[in-house]
């Protein structure tokens, strides 16, 4: 029997019942195209992720007060007032492996210019931050360590409280604006940065020299965090390392107390996310191939039914002269057609839906050659998994059964 | 003794369903020789059916020997037997048997699908030529649904010659159908009967068993006579007779 034939009878038993092919086919076209929409929304988030955790800056270290437990009590991170800008001065000039240092502290604050009105966030930092955290700027320039000492009213904007305060495309520079009612001179305009992986807009944000907040706004001497930066990555742990045995001995931590502060690097923070992005990974994968498992499901459902169906048609064919292999060809072609072609169709689908969930959801997602090789290779084992013994079931009715069946 | 086509010996047929034993065929022998056009009568249930399954190599027999066209075959395999049905034997039933939605042409291509010597090119015509010697040439597209019965019965019959086979087997092939129908079929077969081919046909209606060349006749699975038809009717002349009726019918 010529393989070709046996195509020809398959595709013909297949266009003979378009409605029950294409339902069939809908399984499979549910599960692909969902396996593919969900693996690019979790490796869309994961490397959003990633991107903004490096936004954070190169080999940045940062140290934030508390620990995360105190007596046995679960504190939040930030809670605790132990940080001071002398202990961050200390880190730069007795930590070598430190490159950047920056105590930052923060407050929200009513702006305004003109007749222009606008809250947003203010952080007090020293020039070391704008490098810590890679910032650059569009126009203007960042403040000196001189006008940190002086505790000068100046600052840099971001982008979005340029355009609320002055309108689109407005040069900043030189302007005076009030931040809670203190005169300050704008200095510099920051480069755009958009929105980071939590929704949170970077550009609205005002950055003013550390002294400059810390006496005229907060007159407080505790400080938020600390931001600091390695010489090199591979001196990021030595950093950590320097970091924590100073802090220990400037704040008289006894050998057995736990820490009252904080260290935590990049990689520290790529790891926490990155493993919470596996496991969103992985329940979108599996609630995916659920399914595509249903979709299979369906497959053989409808080729026992259509088995059953079509014993006749089995039997007239055994009885002109179809050998068992022939029928068992024949229904495997007819399960491979459906679960390729359905799967064809669901990947373009998975596609599909990825884009639509980015240009409208505005989530991020990314569709991987992985994620399709993977979900097309499923479709076609469901197709042979499920095919098999639906066509095993036919090939091996008596042609005078089949015949005299009702 | 190059002319015997079908020789069955001593067959029996159990239907064993636990205690119940139920002998539809015993000790069934027969010789056919080619050319033979045979109608087999006999009561319902008394084994007719049975009996063609097994000589058109459908179904197996419980005891006995077979032999069709040389070929020993209780030897054959599955596969053996299903080639067999394709090349040597046209099989045709009562209930035409024809794939539903499926064009007259696309059901009689059907036996050159599975016969792996017959081209594309060469499938097509053949079955356009065999429904064309049914007289069906012009309903090559039509579906079942849009024929009558008696051009289904046609259909399933261009079905059945189309592989060339040597002997054709016909289940109570006008049961269905009305007497001027049937005579139509029975046409059709005599002059099948007449290029050679064999043919072994069961019906319970005597008048149908009168085209056939000898009858044999079943009873509680045994075959109990074997005669020469004596006035044979010819199906051609049958049908002008019932065509003059019809048409003095109409004039009257
Ligand atoms: N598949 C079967 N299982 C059990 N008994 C059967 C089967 N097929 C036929 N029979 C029995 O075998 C006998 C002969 O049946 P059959 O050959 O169909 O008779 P006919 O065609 O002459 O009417 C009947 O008694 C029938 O009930
Ligand atoms: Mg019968």
């Amino acid at each position: 029997m010529k393989i070709g034939n046996l195509l020809i009878v398959a595709y013909r038993s297949l266009s003979r019942n378009k409605l029950r092919t294409f339902l069939t086919m809908l399984g499979i076209i549910i599960g692909v195209a969902s396996v593919i929409a969900m693996l690019a929304i979790g490796e869309g988030s994961k490397q959003n992720i990633q991107a903004s955790i490096s936004s954070l800056g190169t080999n940045s270290v940062m140290i934030m007060p508390g620990s995360i437990t105190q007596g046995g009590v679960h504190m939040e991170a930030g809670s605790q007032q132990s940080l001071t800008r002398e202990d961050a001065e200390a880190i730069g000039s007795k930590c070598d492996a430190v490159k950047y240092i920056s105590p930052v502290i923060q407050t929200g604050a009513q702006i305004i210019a003109g007749s222009q009105n606008w809250r947003t966030m203010v952080l007090g930092v020293f020039p070391d931050y704008f490098f810590a955290r890679n910032l650059t700027i569009q126009s203007g320039a960042v403040f000196s360590l001189l006008e940190d000492k002086a505790a000068a009213k100046v600052c840099v904007i971001g982008l979005t409280v340029s355009t609320n305060l002055f309108g689109e495309n407005a040069d900043p520079i030189g302007q005076t604006i009030r931040i809670n009612r203190i005169p300050f001179k704008i200095i510099g305009l920051l480069d755009k940065k958009g929105q980071n992986t939590f929704g949170q807009d970077q550009d609205d944000i005002i950055i003013a020299p550390f002294a400059t907040v810390q006496k005229r706004m907060l007159s407080t001497t505790n400080v938020h965090m600390v931001m600091a930066s390695a010489q090199t990555e591979a001196q990021i742990d030595e950093a950590k390392e320097q970091i924590t045995q100073l802090l220990r001995v400037r704040h008289k931590i006894l050998n057995e107390d736990d820490d009252d502060f904080m260290v935590r690097t990049q990689s520290d923070l790529s790891n926490i996310f990155g493993s919470i992005s596996k496991v969103l990974t992985i329940l979108l994968a599996s609630i995916a191939s659920i399914s595509l498992l249903v979709g299979g499901i369906g497959i053989m459902n409808i080729m026992l039914v259509s088995v059953t169906e079509r014993t006749r048609e089995i039997g007239i064919r055994l009885a002109v002269g179809a050998k068992s292999r022939d029928v068992l060809i024949q229904f495997m072609i007819e399960s491979i057609f459906i679960s390729f072609l359905g799967g064809f169709v669901g990947i373009a689908f998975g596609i599909l839906i990825s884009m639509m969930v980015a240009n409208f959801g505005g989530w991020p997602v990314s569709v991987t050659i992985f994620s399709i090789v993977l979900s097309f290779l499923f479709s076609a084992v469901v197709g042979l998994f499920f095919g098999w013994y639906p066509a095993r079931k036919a090939a091996n009715l008596n042609p005078i059964d089949a015949l005299r069946y009702e | 003794m190059s002319d015997l086509l079908i020789s069955v010996k001593n067959i029996c047929k159990i239907y064993g369903m636990g205690e119940i034993e139920v002998h539809a065929l015993s000790d069934v022998s027969i010789d056919i020789n080619k050319g033979e056009f045979i109608a087999i009568m006999g009561a319902s249930g008394s084994g007719k059916s049975t009996f063609m399954n097994i000589i058109g190599c459908l179904d197996r027999p419980s005891k006995g020997t077979f032999f069709l066209d040389g070929a020993d075959v209780n030897k054959l395999d599955k596969n053996q037997l299903a080639e067999f049905r394709n090349k040597k034997i046209g099989f045709i039933f009562q209930s035409f048997n024809i794939l539903a939605r499926t064009s007259a042409l696309e059901n009689v291509e059907l036996p050159l699908l599975y016969n792996s010597s017959v081209t594309n090119k060469d499938r097509k015509e053949r079955a356009y030529q065999a429904l064309r010697s049914v007289g069906l040439g012009e309903r090559q597209y039509s579906l079942p649904n849009q024929l009558s019965g008696g051009q289904q019965q046609r259909v399933a019959i261009a079905r059945a010659l189309v592989n060339e086979p040597i002997v054709i087997m016909a289940d109570e092939p006008t049961g269905n159908l009305d007497s001027r129908t049937s005579y139509e079929i029975m046409e059709i077969f005599q002059n099948l009967n007449n290029k050679g081919i064999t043919i072994v046909m069961v019906t319970h209606e005597p008048d149908i068993a009168q085209f056939a060349l000898s009858n044999i006749i079943f009873k509680d699975g045994k075959i109990i006579a074997n005669s020469p038809v004596k006035d044979r009717k010819f199906a051609t002349k049958e049908l002008d007779i019932i065509k003059k009726q019809t048409i003095v019918k109409a004039t009257a």
